[in-house]
C-alpha cells in the first residue's frame, strides 16, 4: 500500500560543497499526505537536503549533487523545467524573508511569476492563502502596506501564506518556529495538521517535541547520514531501532 | 640586582608618559576628522559666497534686469551698442542635453548594472568591471576630442545634417561619460540586496528576469535612483566635452540635430575674455550661481522623491 502512495522518492542522495560531503547517500520514501519531520543537530544536512528538493542548490557554486530524487516519478535532478517544479514545493525559511513589497504582493508574487494577472482571482488566492496561515484577521485591513513592517510572528505566517499561494503539493518548513512564540507556533502547527488532508509536508525542526506532537513519520539525520526513519511513535519511544537516535530525542546526546 | 632595580624604575616613568601622549594623540585624531567632516560645509558655503559675491555688483547695472537674465534667450554680453545677458537658451540647452544624455545612459547603464550583478558568470564580472572603471578613467577633454572627429563625422554621415557637433553629439558623449557611474552604483545597490530575498522568490517559481524586476528593483530602488542622480550631477556640471562636441551655439534647439550651449561651456569659453570688475564678468557669475541652483534644485527634488518613497 505504502509503495503506491510514494510523492518522493530519493535514492543514494549524496550533495558536495567543493570536496566536503554533507549528504552521505540518502535513501528514503516520503508518502502522500504525511507530516514527514526531519530531526537532528546542527549542520546534519537539513536545511541542504531541503535545498535538494526545490532545486535552489543550483545556485550555490561548488554544490554538487549526484543520486536521485524523483517526484511524482519525475527525476528532478535532471528536470529542465525548474520553475515548474519549485511551483510544486511551497518552501518556509527559517528567519522570514518578507519581500520588500505590500503584504498583497507579497501573497500574489508566485501566481503573478506564473502567469495570473486578474486581480479577482489574485484578490482570491491572498485571502485564501492568508486565511490558511491564519493571518487573515490581522491584516485584511492593511493588504497594502509592507510586508516587512509586520512583526516577526506575523511575516513567519506571511511566508506561509506566500509558499501556499501557488497551491504547491508538497510544503517544506525549516525550522519555521525558531523566529517565532509559542503561542503563535501552536496555532501554525493546527493550520499544519489541517493542511495535511490536501498537501504533504516536509518538517525539518530542532524542537524534537514539535516532532513528536505533528508527524506522522521521522528521519533522523546525523552529520549527513540518516541514522533512522520510522513511524514517529517508534522514534519518541523507549526502543528505537538506533541507541543515537534514542539519546538525541532525549536529550542524552552531545 | 641593581639594574634589574633600574628598569623597574624607569618603567613606571614611561608608561604614564605614553598614556598622556596616546590620548593627545587620539584628540588630536578626533579634532582632525570632526574638522573635516566640518569643512565640507564650510567650503560649500564659501564656494556660494564667493561666487555671489562676485556675481552681486551686476543688480547694480542699468543694463541688468533679473527678468530678462531668466527668461530671455538673447545673450550679447560684448554687444556696443544693445547689451543682452539672457540665459534662457543657455539653461534650456543645459537641461536638455542632460535630458538626452539620461534619456541613454539610464537605460544602458542599469541594464549592464543588472547583467554584471545578476547574470553573468564571475570571470566577466570582473572584466567587465576593470573595463567600466577604464572608462570613467577617461578624462573629460578625451571625451570631447571624440565627439569633436569621430562622432561628428558620423553624425554627418548618417543624417546627413551640416554641422556633426550638435545636441545629439553631446549627449551621446555625456551618456558614455555617465554609464560608468551609473553602472558602479547600481551594481552595489543590487549586490546590497539580501540573497535570501533571490532565494525566497527563487523558492515561489520565479525566473532570474522575474526576480530581478519584481524583488531586485524594488528592494534596491533607492540605490538605483542616487545613482542615476550621480550620473544626472556629473551630466549637468561637465564643461569640457560639452563645450568641445556641442557646437556652441545660443539657441533654443528644436531638434537633435541642432547646436546648443550649456551654462558651463559658456562660463569655461568667456570667462578668460571678460575684463575682470565689468558687467560680462559679474554676469558670468551669477550664471554660476544659476548652475548651482540648478543643481541644488536637483538635488532636492531627489530627496523628496526617496522620501516619498520610502514612506510608501
Amino acid at each position: 500500500m505504502e509503495q503506491t502512495t510514494n510523492t518522493i522518492e530519493i535514492e543514494d542522495l549524496r550533495l558536495a560543497y567543493g570536496v566536503k560531503e554533507v549528504l552521505h547517500g540518502v535513501t528514503l520514501n516520503i508518502h502522500r499526505n504525511e507530516i514527514f519531520s526531519i530531526i537532528g543537530p546542527a549542520k546534519s544536512g537539513k536545511t541542504s537536503f531541503l535545498r535538494c528538493l526545490n532545486r535552489t542548490i543550483d545556485f550555490i557554486s561548488q554544490a554538487t549533487v549526484s543520486g536521485t530524487i524523483r517526484v511524482d516519478g519525475e527525476d528532478i535532478l535532471r528536470l529542465k523545467d525548474i520553475y515548474h517544479l519549485r511551483r510544486k514545493i511551497g518552501m518556509v525559511a527559517p528567519l522570514p524573508v518578507g519581500l520588500p513589497l505590500s503584504i498583497f504582493d507579497n501573497v500574489a508574487f508566485a501566481p503573478r511569476c506564473a502567469g495570473l494577472t486578474q486581480k479577482t482571482d489574485l484578490a482570491e488566492i491572498v485571502e485564501r492563502c492568508l486565511k490558511q496561515a491564519a493571518l487573515w484577521d490581522e491584516v485584511k485591513d492593511r493588504l497594502n502596506t509592507l510586508g516587512t513592517a509586520l512583526s516577526g510572528g506575523q511575516q513567519q505566517r506571511l511566508t506561509i501564506a506566500r509558499a501556499l499561494s501557488h497551491q504547491p503539493e508538497i510544503l517544506c518548513l525549516d525550522e519555521f518556529s525558531i523566529a517565532i512564540d509559542p503561542v503563535t507556533t501552536m496555532r501554525i502547527e493546527d493550520v499544519l495538521k489541517e493542511l495535511r488532508k490536501e498537501i504533504t509536508i516536509i518538517l525539518v525542526t530542532n524542537l524534537t517535541q514539535q516532532a513528536r506532537r505533528l508527524a506522522d513519520r521521522t528521519m533522523f539525520l546525523l552529520n549527513g547520514d540518516c541514522i533512522e526513519i520510522d513511524r514517529t511513535e517508534i522514534i519518541f519511544s523507549d526502543t528505537p531501532g538506533n541507541r543515537k537516535t534514542y539519546e538525541y530525542v532525549n536529550g542524552i546526546f552531545g | 640586582m641593581n639594574k634589574e632595580v633600574n628598569t623597574d624604575i624607569v618603567r613606571p616613568k614611561q608608561i604614564p608618559r605614553r598614556a598622556f601622549a596616546a590620548i593627545a594623540g587620539e584628540k588630536l585624531i578626533e579634532l582632525i576628522i570632526r574638522l573635516s567632516g566640518v569643512s565640507a560645509i564650510i567650503f560649500v558655503l564659501a564656494i556660494f559666497f564667493f561666487v555671489f559675491r562676485e556675481a552681486l555688483p551686476i543688480f547694480f547695472s542699468d543694463h541688468f534686469d533679473l527678468f530678462k537674465f531668466l527668461f530671455n534667450t538673447q545673450w550679447y554680453p560684448t554687444s556696443a551698442v544693445n547689451v543682452r545677458y539672457g540665459t534662457f537658451a543657455l539653461t534650456v540647452g543645459s537641461i536638455s542635453i542632460t535630458f538626452l544624455a539620461m534619456l541613454i545612459a539610464v537605460p544602458f547603464g542599469l541594464g549592464s548594472a543588472i547583467y554584471i550583478s545578476e547574470f553573468c558568470g564571475p570571470k566577466q564580472k570582473e572584466s567587465l568591471k576593470i573595463i567600466i572603471e577604464l572608462l570613467a578613467a577617461i578624462p573629460s577633454v578625451v571625451w570631447g576630442f571624440i565627439g569633436l572627429t569621430v562622432m561628428s563625422r558620423m553624425i554627418i554621415s548618417i543624417t546627413g545634417a551640416p554641422v556633426g557637433v550638435n545636441l545629439l553629439n553631446g549627449g551621446i558623449i555625456l551618456a558614455l561619460m555617465s554609464v560608468p557611474i551609473i553602472v558602479s552604483i547600481s551594481e552595489d545597490a543590487l549586490k546590497a540586496v539580501p540573497d535570501s530575498y533571490r532565494e525566497a522568490a527563487l523558492a515561489l517559481g520565479a525566473t532570474r528576469w522575474q526576480i530581478v524586476y519584481r524583488v531586485l528593483l524594488p528592494a534596491a530602488k533607492n540605490g538605483l535612483l542616487a545613482a542615476v542622480l550621480l550620473g544626472v550631477g556629473r551630466a549637468v556640471g561637465e564643461t569640457m566635452a560639452v563645450l568641445m562636441a556641442t557646437g556652441h551655439a545660443v539657441q533654443i534647439p528644436h531638434g537633435l540635430l541642432d547646436s546648443v550651449r550649456t551654462l558651463t561651456a559658456n562660463i569655461a569659453a568667456e570667462l578668460g575674455e571678460a575684463s575682470v570688475g565689468s558687467d560680462h564678468y559679474h554676469v558670468l557669475f551669477l550664471t554660476g550661481v544659476l548652475l548651482f541652483l540648478l543643481t541644488f534644485a536637483v538635488n532636492l527634488t531627489a530627496d523628496f522623491v526617496i522620501r516619498g518613497i520610502r514612506r510608501k
